[in-house]
């Protein structure tokens, strides 16, 4: 398995998913020898995992099972140990789009924080393109430079420990485009600039706060950044189910009409919006350098 | 450190003639292919793309007179923007109708002798007595207005799916389905689609998801298209100029025969029906190139009459049947990749009912891979859902759906645009699990296994 190519079964030194339930999944290391405890008893590796197709139903100790599945991006997002703030799917989405990634594409990136986002530019950008992400908090770069080599994607990214306001990206002339989720991605403009192709780029920087989009804007213009657009996707999880609408007694019709039964419901299927839903992940400001 | 790569001017990035390319102006796109003495409308302007051949790709055109096309010169110093004088509010600003001086005539005269759009703009400033007096802002918002109006400025980009996406949401919405264009992100994302994967697609967006799908895997990997009808329809995709190797990475099978070869039954024999062509609007397929295609049908019109009828007639006969044969093979190869049942992706976005598709489509794809499926409606979603929780073999069921929301970004006026879309369709995903395995289809629905169940479950084994 690698985050960037399916494997068909599950070997020692994998990363698989262990799901449970939509709301209860997590990812294991898959080594010889090794136990995983969960809820339904315990997990041996070398038995219940190792040679099994991703996919698979595993019966655990206590006689409950669990589905193994091989990791995504996606599903990487969902389970990773958390470092910082992470950008979830709805916005990696967007964001992938709109800055134009596939095969061979080149990006910078910064700051790398937990991954997310890194594991589906490397996803989307294999087997040819290049990331180069920039963290200037030398425990996180290192963490994530592990990562990246244990999902088998270490060739795709160089993990830089900098800062990128001050010391940009490390390269020049070489991004088709450039992402930025720092607390004053104004001051990385220029850097932004720099590290991208002489024939221009697209560059997407994500702030949750309005003024860091306004400074962000203004230094775009300055810049000579085209096509300056600013964002919002928000998610609507729904809910699927049957309801059941009570129907209402209005009294008995004087002649011939039909006894009104007590209790009588309607089920109808639907699906409801949550009581509550996220409604503010961060604005997300593109932009396109030209060619000069 | 890699600083080396830089790119020297090559073919990716210079416009080259045949080059499908997209023009915008403003928030306007259009596809377009770059063809010699060919002339080209687009927002009430005609011109001709000549001279586009050789520049780079996001270089702004302004239109000459003529119909030729000028490279813009960066920055063109703003004289407007200079020596302002402004009021604070609107109090004494009266609509009577008359502060613009000129008059349309004058303005159509000043058009007609080759004026320059940023100096019709000049002019009509000058001549708006109100305009001194209104604010800064309403000042800077006049000047957009009248540019926008005035100003021929037509920017030719390289196709992405960024921009047919867009442009297409704009233009066409009926022809995709109403699929919004983050919608078809949540879509690309959520179906894990990259480069090296086998991925299933079954669209009636006029070949736009197609496209979007085969940008993302590179030209490495492997796309088959189940169409519906006559054939498949690749309008859009055909707009994003893909180089050619991305071509043999995509094959096509007809939705037609789906149950045949999932009951083994599939006979390569069988007499293809004669392919009509698709009654359905977006129903021109392969050759179309997204351009006007009036000329080219009148070309086959004349065609038709020439005397030599009967002769062609023979030739097309042959023609037909080599094609065919060529057809028959070249779906039994498509068969062959679609029978181990291994497929690493499932995308589904059309106005057909998604349920039957889904439920079938679902039986190629190996364990443990996502699907996506769209559709501009809620409901038939709610029975895909339904239907999969009953039969199992998939988890992780998700219906969804994406608010987009854009901002105008300025100073002192930041707000939310006014208008926003009201609906960009809806995405059920999931991901697809092995059937267990005592029995090939066991009856388990639930997600999270309540300890009772496991015993019936164990019991029924």
């Amino acid at each position: 398995m690698s985050f960037v190519e399916y494997a068909e079964f599950i070997q020692d030194g994998d990363v698989a998913i262990i799901f449970m339930s939509h709301d209860s999944m997590f990812p294991v290391k898959v080594q010889q020898g090794g136990q995983t405890q969960t809820r339904y008893g315990v997990i041996r590796h070398s038995t219940d995992l190792i040679g099994r197709r991703f996919g698979s139903k595993v019966t655990c100790s206590k006689g409950g099972w669990v589905y193994v599945l091989h990791p995504t991006p996606e599903l990487w997002t969902l389970n990773l140990p958390h470092r910082t703030q992470i950008l979830y799917t709805t916005d990696i989405a967007n964001i992938t789009m709109m800055l134009e990634l596939k095969p061979g594409s080149v990006v910078c990136e910064s700051g790398t924080g937990s991954g997310s986002l890194s594991h589906a530019i490397l996803r989307t950008i294999a087997p040819s393109g290049h990331l180069y992400t920039v963290e200037f908090h030398q425990q996180r770069a290192e963490k994530a430079t592990e990562e990246f080599g244990e999902h088998k994607v270490g060739h795709l990214v160089t993990v830089l420990n900098q800062d990128v306001c001050k010391d940009g990206f490390g390269v020049t002339g070489v991004a088709d485009a450039v992402f930025l989720d720092i607390p004053s991605p104004w001051e990385a403009i220029g850097h932004a600039k720099a590290a991208m192709k002489r024939r221009g780029g697209r560059v997407c920087s994500f702030s949750p706060c309005i003024e860091q989009v306004q400074r962000t804007c203004a230094a775009l213009a300055e810049q000579d950044f085209g096509e300056i657009c600013t964002l919002e996707v928000l998610l609507r999880v729904l809910d699927v189910r049957a309801v059941s609408l009570a129907l209402p007694d209005l009294g008995k019709e004087d002649e011939g009409g039909l006894p009104a039964t007590p209790n009588a419901t309607v089920t109808c299927r639907t699906a409801m919006p949550p009581r509550e839903m996220a409604g503010h992940t961060g604005y997300l400001t593109f932009a396109t350098k030209g060619p000069v | 450190m890699a600083n080396n790569v830089d790119d020297s001017p090559d073919a990716l990035c210079t416009i080259g003639e045949g080059d499908c390319v997209v023009l915008k102006r403003g928030d306007i796109f259009k596809a377009a292919q770059i063809q010699k003495n060919r002339k080209v409308i687009f927002e009430k302007q005609w011109f001709f793309l000549d001279n586009a051949v050789g520049e780079l790709y996001g270089t702004a055109f302004e239109v000459a007179s003529g119909g030729t096309l000028q490279p813009k010169k960066p920055k063109i110093t703003e004289s407007i923007t200079e020596v302002r004088e402004a009021g604070t509010d609107n109090r004494n600003i009266v609509d009577d109708g008359t502060s613009q001086k000129l008059t349309r005539d004058d303005i159509e005269t000043l058009k007609g002798q080759g004026l320059k759009g940023q100096d019709i703009v000049q002019q009509l400033v000058e001549n708006s007595s109100s305009f001194r007096d209104k604010t800064e802002f309403a000042q800077e918002k006049y000047i957009k207005k009248k540019k926008k109006k005035y100003e021929n400025t037509v920017t030719i980009l390289k196709p992405s799916t960024r921009i047919l996406a867009q442009m297409y949401h704009g233009r066409e919405p009926g022809k995709i389905c109403h699929l919004r264009y983050d919608s078809l992100a949540q879509m690309l994302t959520l179906g894990n689609i990259h480069a090296g994967s086998k991925v299933i697609v079954f669209e009636t967006c006029a070949g736009l998801v197609l496209g979007a799908v085969m940008e993302r895997m590179g030209g490495h990997g492997s796309v088959i298209q189940m169409y519906p009808g006559g054939g498949p329809v690749r309008a859009a995709t055909d707009s994003f100029g893909f180089p050619k190797h991305f071509l043999h990475t995509l094959h096509d099978f007809p939705l037609c025969k789906v149950q045949p070869l999932l009951a083994g039954r599939l006979s390569p024999d069988a007499q293809e029906p004669d392919a009509p062509p698709q009654p359905n609007p977006e129903g021109r397929s392969q050759e179309s190139g997204g351009g006007d295609s009036t000329v080219e049908r009148m070309e086959s019109e004349m065609e038709r009459e020439t005397d030599d009828r009967e002769k062609r007639r023979e030739d097309k006969a042959q023609e037909r049947k080599m094609k065919n044969e060529e057809k028959r093979k070249k779906q039994l190869a498509v068969a062959a990749l679609l029978q181990p049942r291994n497929a690493d992706g499932l995308v589904i976005a059309s106005r057909l009912h998604p349920c039957p598709v889904l439920l079938a489509l679902l039986k190629f794809m190996a364990p443990s891979r996502p699907f996506v499926v769209y559709s501009q409606y809620r409901e038939p979603l709610i029975e895909c859902y339904t239907k999969l929780r009953e039969q199992g073999g998939t988890i992780n069921l998700q219906l969804t759906e994406t608010w987009l929301r854009h901002y105008q970004v300025l100073p002192n006026r930041t707000h939310p645009v006014l208008l926003m879309s009201g609906g960009g369709g809806y995405i059920l995903s999931g991901t697809t699990v092995m059937a267990g395995p005592p029995k090939p289809t066991p009856p388990q629905s639930a997600e999270e296994p309540s300890p009772k169940r496991i015993k019936l479950q164990e019991a029924d084994g």
